[in-house]
């Protein structure tokens, strides 16, 4: 299903010829007709074209934050435990303090101080999309950090690893060639979870009506304008809000699924 | 235990610094002025700007600039705020009770149904309640909070008409019908936080006691001829909350996120809305304090999971 999901994300739009601006007051908040397959808002524009275009933005986010997050936190993980002394203590410390920072008043304090000046310089959806997948990325590299530490010391003390050392790899050559391609399973499920994460975080900061700016359809956003009018379209909220579950819900299986398949430890009754 | 109090809350002195710092790198380094609108009116001249800058300290250099706001954070002095003039401590004060009220109330509910629901379920693993259980765990892990919210206002106040849509504070009733109308217009907010907590706190139950179940001792307690349900509570469950506490203590500020989206959708006037609507008003002294306020929160519930961990693992507590 989430193959689906991204197939029509991606091609949507290319198929479907309705503009997602294409205001027309006429056709104001109807159900679902063959004319538009979504129905419509209160604006008069297609729910449908509105939701593809805004599922590209939404997943586009959900996987760059997943990218920024695994990087850093793989890296902060792997030289916290290859290092030995001060600098892999206080990398310890500094991911703790990180992990108790409140995420998304911080996310919404950067948003609201670093929007206009990202916005003027870069223009307003590049700017934007920039800006929350930084952030996005940047909050949620503490879990994979700490995985990542986990995985390094368990495995650092290995034969193999050993072996390795005794022939005189350098620690850097450990950590690439050996370490890291055993630990690339947990990685794997932690960053299939962090990108489920990073849809939900963009589409709560849509839904605060503090995301991108307010003509860019995205999921969140389409379900904040869809809040005005639960009484009289319901289908709006429910699709907007479906698509959503749907994605997330494909996401956190696949995610479970590979757990599952990867790791060893698991208690099979 | 005394020793280990301490030194948790000493511990936590440092973390509180070190996220007053980031949070004031993150103001220091951000465009915009608050002598900005002023700088634009023609009436006000340059020199009389540049000695408000000098008098309100915004030229000392950004070490000093802390300082200053840490020591005022700490008398108590948060500023006003920008756009009611009201003490920003005052507004919080105001607002921070209903948060508390809705967070904590929530929390407890979750734990209370998660904690039976996901020890049953891995005691009896694979049968119909476990999969079950897991399957609807899964479900309301998927759901993101401001959804659930719309689908309960959708089903309960616009189709059947049963709860509030809008939460108030002052209630015009008193005594028990003062109780009764609380807790219907609380109750939506509160199940939307519960439902998604109890969800994926369900799963982590579920499997820290199947990692437990297993083990020897629990064989020889059932071995020595104990209840089941004495060897479930006395022994399982007491070994697999150690990992929970874990959790619950590393949940605790995507708690607070999650009710800052429940305050945005049933209008409740606690501090997550009050956070949203001075970013809207682009109301900085409020953002700052807000901000800080959370931070203390998450800071302090730490200390109290840590404390549970240290109570709850005797292990640690002799350390």
């Amino acid at each position: 299903m989430l193959g689906a999901i991204v197939l029509m994300v991606v091609f949507g739009p290319l198929l479907w010829p309705v503009a997602i601006n294409d205001i027309d007051f006429g056709a104001r908040l109807q159900g679902p007709t063959l004319a538009h397959p979504m129905g419509t808002d209160d604006l008069g524009q297609d729910l449908l074209a509105r939701m593809l275009y805004g599922g590209r933005i939404s997943l586009a986010v959900g996987l760059a934050a997943m990218v920024v997050s695994v990087l850093v936190g793989v890296t902060v993980g792997a030289v916290a435990a290859m290092s030995r002394g001060t600098v892999g203590t206080s990398l310890v410390w500094l991911t703790d303090l990180f992990l108790s920072l409140p995420q998304l008043p911080l996310l919404l304090l950067i948003l609201y101080l670093f929007r206009d000046t990202l916005a003027a310089s870069l223009g307003q959806e590049a700017g934007t999309f920039i800006l929350v997948t930084c952030v996005l990325g940047g909050l949620r590299w503490m879990s994979v950090a700490r995985l990542t530490r986990g995985q390094f010391l368990s495995l650092r003390e290995k034969d193999f690893v050993e072996a390795a050392r005794a022939v005189g790899a350098t620690r850097a050559r450990q950590t690439f060639r050996h370490i890291l391609p055993n630990s690339a399973s947990s990685i794997i499920v932690a960053a299939t979870i962090n990108v489920a994460e990073a849809i939900v975080a963009e589409s709560t900061l849509s839904f605060l009506g503090l995301g991108f700016p307010s003509d860019v359809p995205t999921w969140g956003r389409l379900l904040f304008e869809s809040k005005d009018y639960l009484d009289i379209a319901a289908y709006w909220a429910l699709f907007a809000g479906g698509a959503i579950f749907l994605t997330v819900l494909c996401i956190n299986f696949i995610g479970d699924g590979l757990r599952d398949a990867l790791d060893p430890r698991e208690v099979r009754v | 235990m005394f020793n280990f109090v301490l030194r948790r809350l000493l511990i936590a002195i440092p973390s509180l610094l070190g996220i007053s710092a980031i949070l004031y790198c993150i103001l220091a380094v951000a465009p915009g002025d608050p002598f900005g609108d002023l700088a634009t009116n023609p009436a006000v001249p340059a020199e009389v700007i540049a000695s408000l800058r000098a008098k309100f300290g915004l030229d000392d250099p950004p070490w000093l600039r802390y300082a200053h706001w840490l020591l005022a954070m700490f008398q108590g002095d948060w500023g006003y705020s920008f756009v009611s003039r009201v003490e920003v401590g005052h507004l919080i004060l105001q607002r921070l009770p209903t948060t508390l009220f809705v967070v904590g109330i929530s929390q407890v509910l979750a734990m209370a149904v998660a904690l039976p629901v996901g020890v049953y379920a891995a005691v009896r693993p694979y049968s119909l309640f476990d999969h079950l259980a897991s399957a609807m765990a899964f479900v309301g892990f998927s759901l993101p909070t401001f959804f659930t919210g719309v689908l309960l206002i959708m089903l309960f106040s616009i189709q059947l008409g049963w709860l509030p849509l809008v939460y108030q504070a002052d209630l015009p009733e008193t005594g028990w019908a003062w109780f009764a109308a609380q807790i219907r217009q609380s109750l939506m907010p509160i199940m939307v936080l519960a439902l998604f907590q109890c969800a994926s706190w369900t799963r982590y139950i579920r499997s820290a006691v199947l990692d437990v179940a297993y083990l020897d001792y629990v064989t020889t307690a059932r071995a020595k001829g104990l209840g089941e349900f004495k060897v479930v509570l006395r022994h399982i469950v007491r070994n697999s909350l150690i990992p929970v506490i874990t959790l619950v203590a590393l949940q605790i500020p995507a708690i607070f996120g999650g009710a800052i989206v429940t305050e945005q959708i049933f209008r409740v006037p606690g501090i997550g809305s009050l956070l949203i609507s001075s970013i809207l008003a682009n109301d900085t002294p409020v953002v700052m304090a807000v901000t800080f306020v959370f931070a203390c929160l998450v800071v302090g519930f730490n200390i109290l999971a840590d404390l549970a961990y240290g109570w709850v693992d005797p292990r640690i507590k002799n350390d």
